[in-house]
């Protein structure tokens, strides 16, 4: 992996996480947050997994976020400028969250001796990972079938046209 | 070169921490889901980095299962989003302070 590019990428994803969070429009926020997961994907394909950046594309920028922005449409949330909290009445616990994590994960960066990523590239195939994916996590791939499914039927359920006022 | 691994795991720990500012602070119940997404991918970003470490697959078969888990949990969450926005016309979850209706 190469690092400079990493280097570049990171502070792309961050800077397009950071627009994403702050942003008063949905629509700003959304299309940002499509931005840091290519730069995200880009990441993925160097550290050897391209089949998960391809999917990081499609499941998550490409559905996913498709799925927000004809939510955020549907309810004519695109225009509206969405007040941002004042400071002083929430931003302390996420304030001190985020302290408590970035200060853990101090301690493990700086406690830690500095081992060098593997070098290689595509070591996870597409072939390696469905075979892994097939013979040995079958029952989990089963599981999450199960999950999809009862997603689908929340879904359904939530959006019947009877169960509305 | 490469970057160390722990650099990885703290890109992870940033977004993870992005992610977790969001849902604490913002009041839309959207930008509420979009938090939700962002810590999901900083878990996936972690997991991938761990996979290259120790040269398993076994990470990047669960950053599948995770984008399975935040595919549901989105369209559960937006149709949820859609009902309350038709029974209350608002998504500010500070209007959602009671189980009555």
């Amino acid at each position: 992996m190469n690092a400079l590019a990493f280097y570049l990428l990171s502070a792309a994803a961050i800077f397009s996480t950071l627009m994403a969070i702050s942003r008063r429009e949905l629509i700003h926020a959304v299309v940002y947050l499509v931005l840091s997961f290519f730069s995200l994907a880009l990441i993925f394909f160097m550290m050897g997994a391209p089949l998960i950046a391809a999917l990081e594309v499609l499941i998550y920028a490409g559905a996913i976020m498709v799925l927000f922005l004809f939510i955020v449409m549907m309810l004519e949330m695109g225009a509206a400028k969405i007040p941002l909290t004042p400071f002083r009445k929430v931003w302390g616990p996420a304030v001190v969250i985020a302290a408590v994590i970035f200060f853990s994960m101090a301690i493990l960066f700086f406690g830690t001796p500095q081992t060098a990523v593997s070098p290689m590239t595509a070591f996870v195939s597409p072939r390696r990972f469905g075979q892994a994916l097939y013979t040995k996590y079958y029952l989990a791939v089963e599981a999450v079938s199960l999950l999809l499914l009862f997603a689908l039927v929340g879904a359904l359920y939530l959006g019947k046209r009877d169960n509305n006022p | 070169m490469m970057p160390p691994f722990s650099y990885v795991l703290v890109l992870s720990a940033i977004l993870f921490g992005l992610g977790v500012v969001c849902v604490a602070v913002r009041r839309n119940l959207i930008m509420i889901l979009i938090g939700v997404e962002i810590i999901i991918n900083a878990a996936g970003l972690a997991f991938v980095a761990g996979s290259l470490r120790w040269n398993m697959p076994e990470g990047q078969i669960f950053v599948l299962f995770l984008a399975a888990m935040a595919a549901s949990e989105v369209s559960v969450g937006l149709a949820m989003i859609v009902y309350l926005h038709k029974k209350k016309k608002t998504v500010n979850i500070d209007h959602f302070d009671e189980m009555k209706e």
